[in-house]
C-alpha cells in the first residue's frame, strides 16, 4: 500500500470516511432513479396518453398563435386636437397557405384591382419575413369601388379577403412634420435594436415602427402590447375555433404643451420664408410651439416613400427634411449681447454707467485689423443700457477681450449654450460654445486673442440651435433658471385611465443679482420700444415685450466691403433673428426665431415674435397673415 | 509493436464509458441531419466539434487524478478572474454579458466554472479530509457561491445552475449535514415572499413566464407548445427519420441546439426518447460505480460531482423541452449542437476515467 505510513486510527476513519460518502452517493442514486421515472412519466403521458391529442393537432390541425396588434397611441396637442391618430382602412389580404399559385393569383387580382409593381415588391418581402397562417396585405387603401369589384369577384379568389386594418394618419400634413415625425415599415436595423431590448415577442405582428421625432422618442409609450390569440386551424391555414384570447392594451395617448393653433399662426407668419421658431413656456420648459420650414409631409413616409416625392424633397435647395430647430447650427449674432451684457455685470467686468466712445470700430492695441460695428461712424458715447437697444457691436469687441474667452465659456454654458437641451426628441445638435480647449480639439490650433472679440457679438466659432437660443432666453426670462424643454406635458395610460403630467425639470440654475437682470430685462423691454432695434414688435402691444435682434451672416465681408442686401444673391443674404419673452415683468412665453436669408431681425423676425405672442397671451389673431417685407427699414440688426 | 502502441493509447479509457458516449454522438449526429434540414453543413461541424472534444478527454484521462487535483486551484483563481473580466471588458450579445476578447478568439468563462467549481472544491475538501469542520462547508459555500453570483448576473440563468448543481454536489457527496441542507431549503423557501415583493413589476412578469410559458406564448412558451406538440405528435415509434411534420413544417427556434429532443421524439417517438434515456443511465451508473471505487476523496468527490452535473444536464434539458420545467438555456449533453458544452461534458469524462484506471496504480 502507498499509504502504508498511516496509523491504525486514520485507516479506520478513512473506512468510515469511505462508507459515509457511499450511503450519499446511494441517495444520490435513488434521486436520479426518481428522477428518471418521473422524466419517463411525463414522456409517456405526453407520446402514448396524450399521443392522440397530439396527433390531431400536428397533422390535421394546426395551434397557432395570432398576435393581436394594440392600437398605436394617439398623439395629441394641449387642447386634445390630433397630431397623430388611426383610421380604419380596406386591404386586400392573402393568406398564403390558402393560395395555391401565389403568382397566378396575384396576376389575376391585378386585372380587377391596381396592383403595382411596388405592392408586389412589398408582399414578396414581407412573404419572406411572415409564417404561413398570416394574412398579408397585398393591397392597401382600397376604395370603395374596388372594395365592391373584389366583393363580386370573391368566389374565384379562395384564401384572397378584404380586410379593415389601421393606418397611422397625420392630418396636419407638414404642420407638425419636425414635432411629431412619422413611423415607418420596421427595417433590419430596427428589429435587431429590438432583440437588444428583448422586445421583439411584443412586436410580433406589428409592421411599423417611431423613425423620428415624437413618434420615435416615444415609441415605448405609443406602441402599447401586443395580444394574442391562439387559434386552432385546419390543414389549410383556416381558423376553426380561437382557444383563448388575451387583449391588446392599446398605446398611451401623448398629451403635447404644443398648442397646435399657435403652431399653425407661427408657419403662417412666415410665409414664403424659410426658418425655424420655438417659444417655450419659461417657468415649466414646456414647448409651446416648435416651427421648422418648410415641413414635408410624414403620410408619405409611412408605408416607405416612393422615389419621386424622395428626390423631391431630398434634392430641394429649401432642404424640407431638416429639422432647422432642433439641428440647424448658427451663429446667434447680436442675440448674444444680452447675455454677454449680463456676464459683464454679474463678473464685475462693467459697471452699468461704463461708457465707451464708439468710433464704428474696434481694434486691438498694437494692431491695424478693424472689427467694424455694423453702423459706420459708430453710435457715439454707449453705455450698457444703450448697446443692448441699439445693439452696439464696438461695445461688446472691447468687453469680450476684457473678460477673456474662459469666462464667457463658463458663463454661457449656464444658459445652454454648447451643449444638448435634452428635449424629448431625438437628433438634436449641441451648437459650439467656442473655448481654447475645444479650438485645440477640433482645429488643433491656439486660441487667439483676436478670435474672442467676434464671439463678443455671436460670430466667429459660435453656433447655436434655434432650440437652444430659445432655451437661453427663456432661463434669462426665468431669472437664471434652465428648465429642461420638453413637448410632451402628459401621458395619459390606456390601461389605468389615468394620466400623468411630466414635471418640470431644472437642469441648471445660475444665482443672479435681481438689479443685474433687471438692468438687462429694462435694456432689452426698449430694444422693443421707439429708437430700440424692434421697434416695430410692441407697436400697440398691451403688454411689454423684452426683445433682441440679431443677423447671422451668411456670406463673409472682407475688410472694407459693404453689405448692400440688394446685391446679394436671396440665398446669401443675412439670416434674420429675435429672441423675445413678454410680459417682461412676469414671463409666460420666450421664443427664439430664425429666418434663413430673412436680412433684419428687427423688420422680419420680430413680427412673427409678435403675432405668437398676441395669440399667446391675449388670444388674438393677427389682421394680415404674411408679414410683409418693407422697402425701407431705418434699423440694422 | 502496433498492438503495444495501441494498448498503450487505449490505456486510460473506459470501455462503458466509451461505448455509451459513442452510441449517443451517434444518435446526436443522425438526429442533428434531420434538425438542421438535411444539412450535412452542421453536421461535419458538429463532428469536428466532438473529434476536439474526445481529444480533450484523452488527454484528461492520461494525467493522473493528483495532478488533476493540484489543477484545483490556479483554474479556479484563473476562472474568477475572467469572469470579472467579463464583468467588466464582456461583449454584450443577446442581452447579456458572457463572452470575452482575448486576442484573436472570445471565451466564455463561465463554461470554465462548470469543471473548475467542483474541481476546486474536492481538492480543498481533500487537503482537510483529516479535520473536516463546519468551518470548512462555509468556506466551501463561499467558493461556490461568488462564481455563481457572477454567472447569475450576467445573466445566464442555465449556466449558473449547473454551476451552482456542481458545486453543491461535493458539499453534499462530502457529507454536508442533513440539517443545514434541510434548514437552508426552508429559509430558501420563507425568504421567497420578501424576494418577491422587492422584484420590480417586469421581473415578476419574467419569473411567472417561466413558471408558466403559456403567459408568454409569443416568445419563450411558443417554444414549449411547439416542442410539446411535436413530441406527443412522435407517439410510440415515432414518425421516421426526416419525417417530422412539426419541426420541418413548424417554425421551432433552436431545435438544433437546446430542443434537438423534440426532434427525437417527434421523428423517434417514445422508444427513441427511452433509448436516449437508457444511454444516460448506463454513463450515470458507470460513473457511479467509479466514483464509488475511487480511492482518494478527491476522486471520489470530483467523480461523484462530474456523473451527477452529467444528470442535470439530462434531466433539466429533457423536463424543459418536455415542458415540466421552466426554459432554461442547458443543452442536452452530447446530443445538442455545439462544441463548448461538449469539450466541457467529455473533460468530465475524461477525468472519470482518468480516475478510474489510475486506481490500481495508486494502490499498488
Amino acid at each position: 500500500m502507498a499509504f502504508g505510513m498511516r496509523s491504525g486510527t486514520e485507516l479506520r476513519n478513512n473506512q468510515q470516511e469511505l462508507h459515509r460518502f457511499r450511503i450519499r452517493l446511494a441517495v444520490a442514486a435513488a434521486f436520479v432513479l426518481f428522477a428518471f421515472a418521473l422524466l419517463v412519466t411525463r414522456l409517456v403521458y405526453l407520446q402514448v396518453l396524450q399521443h392522440e391529442h397530439y396527433h390531431t393537432l400536428a397533422e390535421n390541425n394546426r395551434i397557432s398563435i395570432v398576435p393581436i396588434v394594440p392600437n398605436r397611441g394617439l398623439i395629441l396637442d394641449r387642447n386634445g386636437v390630433p397630431l397623430a391618430h388611426n383610421y380604419s382602412a380596406y386591404t386586400l389580404e392573402i393568406t398564403p397557405s390558402k393560395v395555391d399559385g401565389l403568382e397566378e393569383t396575384i396576376n389575376k387580382l391585378a386585372e380587377i384591382i391596381e396592383i403595382t409593381p411596388r405592392d408586389r415588391r412589398r408582399f414578396r418581402k414581407l412573404l419572406e419575413e411572415s409564417k404561413n397562417f398570416e394574412t398579408l396585405p397585398i393591397r392597401s387603401r382600397l376604395t370603395e369601388v374596388e372594395v365592391a369589384k373584389f366583393a363580386v369577384n370573391r368566389y374565384r379568389f379562395p384564401g384572397v379577403e378584404i380586410k379593415a386594418r389601421l393606418f397611422r394618419h397625420y392630418p396636419h400634413l407638414d404642420l407638425f412634420s419636425h414635432v411629431v415625425g412619422h413611423i415607418g415599415r420596421i427595417s433590419n436595423k430596427d428589429m435587431e435594436r429590438l432583440e437588444e431590448d428583448d422586445l421583439l415577442a411584443n412586436y410580433r405582428g406589428t409592421d411599423h415602427i417611431g423613425k423620428q421625432g415624437l413618434e420615435q422618442s416615444y415609441e415605448k409609450q405609443l406602441h402599447g402590447t401586443t395580444g394574442f390569440e391562439q387559434v386552432e386551424t385546419d390543414a389549410g391555414g383556416r381558423a376553426v375555433r380561437t382557444l383563448s384570447r388575451t387583449p391588446p392594451i392599446s398605446g398611451n395617448t401623448l398629451y403635447l404643451s404644443i398648442d397646435s393653433k399657435l403652431q399653425d399662426l407661427a408657419v403662417k407668419a412666415f410665409g414664403k420664408y424659410r426658418g425655424a421658431l420655438v417659444a417655450i413656456e419659461p417657468k415649466s420648459g414646456e414647448v409651446l410651439a416648435f416651427v421648422s420650414q418648410p415641413g414635408f409631409d410624414p403620410n408619405l413616409f409611412v408605408d416607405g416613400i416612393d422615389a419621386a416625392n424622395w428626390d423631391a424633397y431630398n434634392n430641394s435647395p429649401d432642404k424640407p427634411l431638416n429639422n432647422r430647430a432642433l439641428r440647424g447650427q448658427y451663429p446667434p449674432g447680436s442675440t448674444f449681447k444680452p447675455f454677454m451684457a449680463l456676464a459683464a455685470l454679474e463678473l464685475n467686468k462693467r459697471s452699468p454707467s461704463y461708457t465707451i466712445s464708439d468710433p464704428g470700430f474696434y481694434a486691438l492695441p498694437g494692431s491695424s485689423h478693424h472689427y467694424r460695428d455694423w453702423k459706420a461712424g459708430g453710435h457715439g458715447m454707449v453705455d450698457l443700457h444703450k448697446s443692448i437697444v441699439i445693439s452696439c457691436d464696438t461695445y461688446y469687441y472691447g468687453l469680450a477681450v476684457d473678460m477673456g474667452i474662459d469666462a464667457i465659456a463658463g458663463f454661457m454654458s449656464h444658459f445652454g449654450f454648447g451643449r444638448k437641451s435634452g428635449i424629448d426628441i431625438e437628433g438634436e445638435q449641441q451648437g459650439i460654445l467656442p473655448s481654447p480647449e475645444w479650438k485645440m480639439k477640433r482645429f488643433k490650433q491656439k486660441w487667439f486673442t483676436g478670435d474672442t472679440v467676434s464671439v463678443g457679438i455671436g460670430q466667429g466659432y459660435n453656433l447655436a440651435t434655434p432650440l437652444q437660443l430659445a432655451v437661453a432666453t427663456a432661463a434669462l426670462a426665468n431669472n437664471g433658471q434652465l428648465m429642461r424643454p420638453h413637448m410632451v406635458k402628459s401621458i395619459l395610460d390606456s390601461k389605468t385611465g389615468q394620466t400623468r403630467a411630466l414635471a418640470p425639470e431644472e437642469t441648471d440654475s445660475l444665482p443672479i443679482k435681481a438689479e443685474n437682470l433687471a438692468r438687462v430685462k429694462a435694456a432689452m423691454v426698449d430694444v422693443t420700444r421707439p429708437g430700440g432695434t424692434a421697434a416695430r414688435a410692441s407697436l400697440g402691444a398691451e403688454y411689454l415685450i423684452a426683445g433682441k435682434t440679431g443677423t447671422a451672416q451668411v456670406v463673409g465681408m472682407k475688410q472694407g466691403q459693404k453689405y448692400v442686401e440688394s446685391q446679394v444673391a436671396e440665398r446669401h443674404r443675412d439670416h434674420a433673428l429675435f429672441i423675445a419673452f413678454a410680459p417682461a415683468d412676469n414671463p409666460r412665453i420666450a421664443l427664439a426665431i430664425l429666418v434663413e436669408n430673412g436680412g433684419h431681425g428687427g423688420s422680419i423676425a420680430a413680427p412673427i415674435a409678435r403675432t405668437v405672442m398676441d395669440y399667446y397671451l391675449l388670444g388674438k389673431l393677427p389682421k394680415e397673415a404674411v408679414p410683409q417685407e418693407s422697402p425701407e427699414e431705418p434699423e440694422h440688426d | 509493436m502496433i498492438r503495444r502502441l495501441f494498448a498503450r493509447l487505449v490505456a486510460h479509457l473506459d470501455g462503458y464509458l466509451l461505448f455509451a458516449l459513442g452510441m449517443l454522438m451517434l444518435l446526436g449526429l443522425v438526429v442533428l441531419y434531420s434538425a438542421a434540414g438535411e444539412d450535412f453543413h452542421f453536421v461535419t461541424k458538429q463532428m469536428m466539434n466532438l473529434a476536439v472534444a474526445l481529444g480533450v478527454m484523452w488527454v484528461i484521462a492520461n494525467i493522473p487524478p493528483q495532478h488533476l487535483a493540484r489543477l484545483g486551484l490556479p483554474v479556479y483563481i484563473a476562472g474568477l478572474l475572467l469572469l470579472l473580466g467579463v464583468a467588466l471588458f464582456g461583449d454584450i450579445s443577446h442581452g447579456a454579458r458572457r463572452w470575452l476578447h482575448i486576442g484573436v478568439t472570445r471565451i466564455q468563462p463561465s463554461e470554465i466554472m462548470k469543471i473548475a467549481v467542483p474541481l476546486m472544491l474536492a481538492w480543498y475538501f481533500d487537503r482537510h479530509a483529516a479535520t473536516l469542520r463546519i468551518k470548512d462547508f462555509v468556506i466551501a459555500s463561499l467558493l461556490l457561491l461568488v462564481p455563481v453570483a457572477f454567472i447569475a448576473k450576467q445573466p445566464d440563468l442555465g449556466t449558473a445552475l449547473i454551476v451552482s448543481a456542481a458545486g453543491f454536489y461535493v458539499l453534499f457527496l462530502g457529507g454536508l449535514s442533513w440539517r443545514v441542507m434541510i434548514g437552508a431549503a426552508i429559509a430558501g423557501a420563507a425568504s421567497m415572499p420578501l424576494l418577491w415583493s422587492m422584484l420590480h413589476d417586469y421581473q415578476r412578469q419574467r419569473v411567472l413566464t417561466l413558471l408558466d410559458p403559456t403567459q408568454d406564448p409569443l416568445g419563450s412558451g411558443y417554444h414549449i407548445i411547439q416542442s410539446t406538440i411535436a413530441m406527443g405528435s412522435g407517439g410510440l415509434p415515432g414518425k421516421g427519420w426526416l419525417h417530422g411534420t412539426q419541426t420541418h413544417l413548424e417554425f421551432l427556434p433552436e431545435k438544433h441546439t437546446d430542443f434537438i429532443l423534440a426532434v427525437l421524439g417527434e421523428e423517434f417517438g417514445l422508444i427513441g426518447n427511452l433509448i436516449l434515456l437508457t444511454f444516460y443511465l448506463l454513463i450515470i451508473g458507470r460513473g457511479m460505480v467509479i466514483a464509488a471505487n475511487a480511492p482518494t476523496l478527491f476522486g471520489r468527490l470530483f467523480a461523484g460531482s462530474i456523473v451527477l452535473t452529467f444528470f442535470t444536464y439530462a434531466f433539466v434539458n429533457i423536463g424543459m423541452v418536455s415542458g415540466i420545467l421552466p426554459v432554461v438555456g442547458v443543452p442536452l449533453p452530447l446530443m445538442s449542437y455545439g462544441g463548448t458544452s461538449a469539450v466541457t461534458l467529455l473533460f468530465g469524462m475524461g477525468a472519470l476515467m482518468s480516475i478510474q484506471t489510475h486506481r490500481k496504480l495508486i494502490q499498488t
